[in-house]
């Protein structure tokens, strides 16, 4: 399945466990989120149309022609898989960028290692962050440039990442899986659901004035 | 795991649940919010007929689109305007405090937390912005949090977070002359690498952390992002205490500073906590330190060479490569000499008084170069007056630098204040990756305020050591 669509306000805690479609590649170490999509882009009140924005500054000159980069190339339209290298979403912290990748078509990222704010955005959104070895990532990046149109499958519950007859052997983190799987990645409402805990920890906390704690459930 | 840190005491104190995910629920003793990434989260409540849960403990203030220049409202600048108009009517509505311009108050985020005592030890803090960890200079666990996290904050007071391990890095002896907190962290990620933090937290420690000012260790913890850590922190002392007993919180209410005083004392980290890793840096062998590069890992002391990237680990060379095409610099050269177009001096890593005051310092009696162009942007309007009230405004203007109003200004280039084509920057900022102050082709080098200020004066990156032995002859 690919992550569920929704807008700004519903997110439908839907079990993530497989994504399938075909990919495509960015390489490089380090692409931090202002590559993902630059600042002048976030001058929005909603995250709609944030797409088209996608590793903007990458895609297109001064002149806005295009330049080489995989996300202009005709053969990866309507990929679904995205495949990076190490630290990929470093820096900044806005949501933003998976925002923008996910409306892209983006519905799971695979990579050798991810900046942590930016895998927690992901979850938020239901898009996998997906980890392997260098050399797995590697050869499934080289296998994608040649097979642009062949499927990928990411099971999310067994941590596999399946392409051609090569199984990876992937990780998902802990927490992350188990959200995904199990459909609990709408965190509102899983805490929503402690306002008497919530109220008594905030009661035991000495910084913490009574009148700031709300009295009832709002 | 790590047992008896600061962190470990903190987060306990703020556990609410374990969550069916394996995640602990924490509630977040104080929330800032801005303008940027806080509208979608708002929207977001409002579709699911929320309210805010905590107003009293959340914060607002205006920082990236802000203009520096003109503020007459509206704002010129359309999609500024909308946002700064959003928050307004966002956070009116909830019943949130905001350090609006009118108020006095307004600054960036991590700025006015500190200087309004709203940042206290002991506390979880949050904010939709990466340099959070700002904050942890004060002995608090503060992190960023993405848009969907502030709905839940904004929701349920609380976040959904997993522990982290603890990593001490302890900077052990006296700093040199000429060098600062800020070429600490620059080595410090220089050394680590940019991911070297990702899954710890930073305990910074040590006597050169310790000698410290909180302006210093707001820097530092300011980085940790850089550094790929989430979160970093020094534990309260004496130092700590001065700065909170002279805020807003304090200054008129001893008896609640005595009070909460043992609190801050008992989320200290024990003399014999335990770390998942600890990392010893010579601080009396760091030099004023700058990037040659597009990350602020890829980090130099002045006299040093920059890199052979064949000499570097395997999985740093294309990224160093990239980085020396996109900066024009060469492997054996230092930075020393680098010619800069323009001078940067803010942000919430270095806009504070003291940043001002020594780069203020420096600058008396001499002049910017004609071909730089160089700004300082106050931290927040209370820097601002409290730098006037001291006549710094004076001594920058004589020099030929523009005195400009409170907010994030070329950090990032979502307001007026951008680099233009190719130019270099001399920046106190944090991040000098490809486009980030606004130009795909502008070129960033971070460094200290005081190194800045020796860069605008000279036109080049320059050893502020040697300029300040001329000032001395």
């Amino acid at each position: 399945m690919s992550s569920p669509e929704f807008s700004d306000g519903e997110a439908p805690a839907e079990k993530v466990t497989e994504v399938t479609g075909t990919g495509i590649p960015v390489r490089g170490n380090d692409i931090d989120t202002d590559q993902i999509i630059p600042a002048r882009f976030m001058k929005v009140v909603t995250f709609d149309g944030l797409g088209q924005f996608s590793f903007f500054d990458q895609r297109f000159d001064d002149e806005d022609n295009e330049k080489d980069h995989p996300f202009n190339e005709e053969k990866y339209k309507g990929a679904n898989v995205l495949v990076v290298n190490a630290n990929f979403g470093c820096g900044s912290s806005r949501e933003h960028a998976p925002q923008a990748l996910m409306r892209w078509g983006i519905d799971a990222v695979v990579g050798e290692s991810f900046a942590e704010i930016f895998a927690g955005n992901c979850l938020a959104l239901g898009v996998p962050t997906v980890t392997a070895d260098q050399a797995d990532i590697e050869a499934l990046q080289d296998y994608v440039e040649a097979n642009p149109d062949a499927e990928i499958d990411i099971d999310v519950a067994e941590e596999t990442v399946t392409y051609g007859d090569t199984v990876i052997d992937a990780e998902v983190h802990d927490a992350q899986r188990k959200a995904l799987v199990e459909g609990v990645w709408d965190t509102t409402a899983l805490m929503g659901a402690n306002a008497g805990a919530v109220r008594e920890t905030a009661r035991s906390l000495p910084y913490v004035p009574d009148e700031d704690i709300p009295g009832d459930d709002a | 795991m790590s047992e008896g840190t600061l962190y470990d005491k903190v987060w306990d104190r703020h556990k609410v649940t374990r969550l069916p995910t394996g995640q602990d629920q924490l509630f977040v003793g104080l929330h800032l919010v801005h303008e940027v990434t806080s509208p979608q989260a708002f929207g977001m409540l409002k579709e699911r007929g929320q309210e805010v849960a905590f107003p009293e403990r959340t914060h607002a203030t205006v920082d990236h689109i802000v203009p520096t220049g003109n503020r007459d409202r509206p704002y010129r600048d359309e999609a500024a305007e909308s946002m700064m108009a959003e928050l307004e009517s966002n956070v009116r509505g909830s019943g949130i405090d905001f350090s609006d311009p009118d108020s006095g108050d307004q600054g960036i985020v991590h700025v006015i937390g500190p200087e309004q005592g709203l940042t206290q030890p002991g506390m979880t803090i949050v904010c939709g912005d990466s340099h959070t960890s700002t904050h942890g200079a004060f002995g608090a666990l503060a992190f960023g949090i993405g848009t969907s996290q502030i709905r839940d904050v904004l929701a349920t007071g609380c976040v959904a977070m997993e522990k982290q391990k603890v990593r001490k890095i302890e900077v052990t002896g006296e700093l040199g002359e000429g060098v600062t907190a800020k070429d600490i962290i620059l080595t410090i990620i220089g050394k680590l690498g940019t991911d070297g933090g990702v899954g710890y937290v930073y305990e910074y420690a040590g006597e050169a952390i310790e000698d410290l000012g909180m302006e210093g260790r707001m820097s530092i913890c300011n980085m940790s992002i850089e550094g790929g850590a989430r979160a970093g922190y020094v534990n309260p002392d004496e130092t700590t205490y001065e700065w909170l007993k002279e805020t807003d919180a304090f200054a008129d209410s001893p008896d609640e500073f005595e009070r909460l005083k043992p609190y801050w004392e008992s989320i200290r980290t024990d003399d014999d906590a335990e770390y998942d890793d600890v990392v010893t840096i010579d601080g009396s062998a760091i030099e004023p330190t700058v990037t040659w590069g597009t990350t602020p890992g890829q980090t130099a002391g002045i006299t040093e060479p920059i890199p052979d990237p064949d000499d570097l680990p395997e999985e740093d060379r294309d990224t160093a490569r990239r980085a020396q095409k996109h900066m024009r610099v060469e492997p054996g050269d230092t930075m020393e000499g680098y010619d800069i177009d323009v001078a940067f001096l803010g942000s919430c890593t270095n806009a504070r008084l003291k940043d001002l005051r020594e780069a203020a310092a420096f600058v008396e009696g001499r002049e910017v170069d004609d071909d730089v162009r160089a700004m300082v942007v106050p931290g927040s309007q209370r820097v601002r007056d409290a730098a006037e009230a001291e006549g710094l405004d004076e001594v920058f203007t004589e020099a030929g630098f523009d005195w400009r109003e409170p907010g994030c200004s070329m950090c990032l280039g979502m307001n007026d204040d951008q680099l233009e084509g190719d130019e270099a920057s001399a920046s106190s900022s944090n991040r000098n990756f490809v486009g980030r102050q606004g130009s795909k082709d502008g070129r960033t080098v971070l460094m200290s305020p005081i190194m800045v200020a020796a860069a605008a004066v000279t036109g080049e990156v320059t050893d502020v050591r040697e300029m300040e032995e001329v000032a001395t002859v």
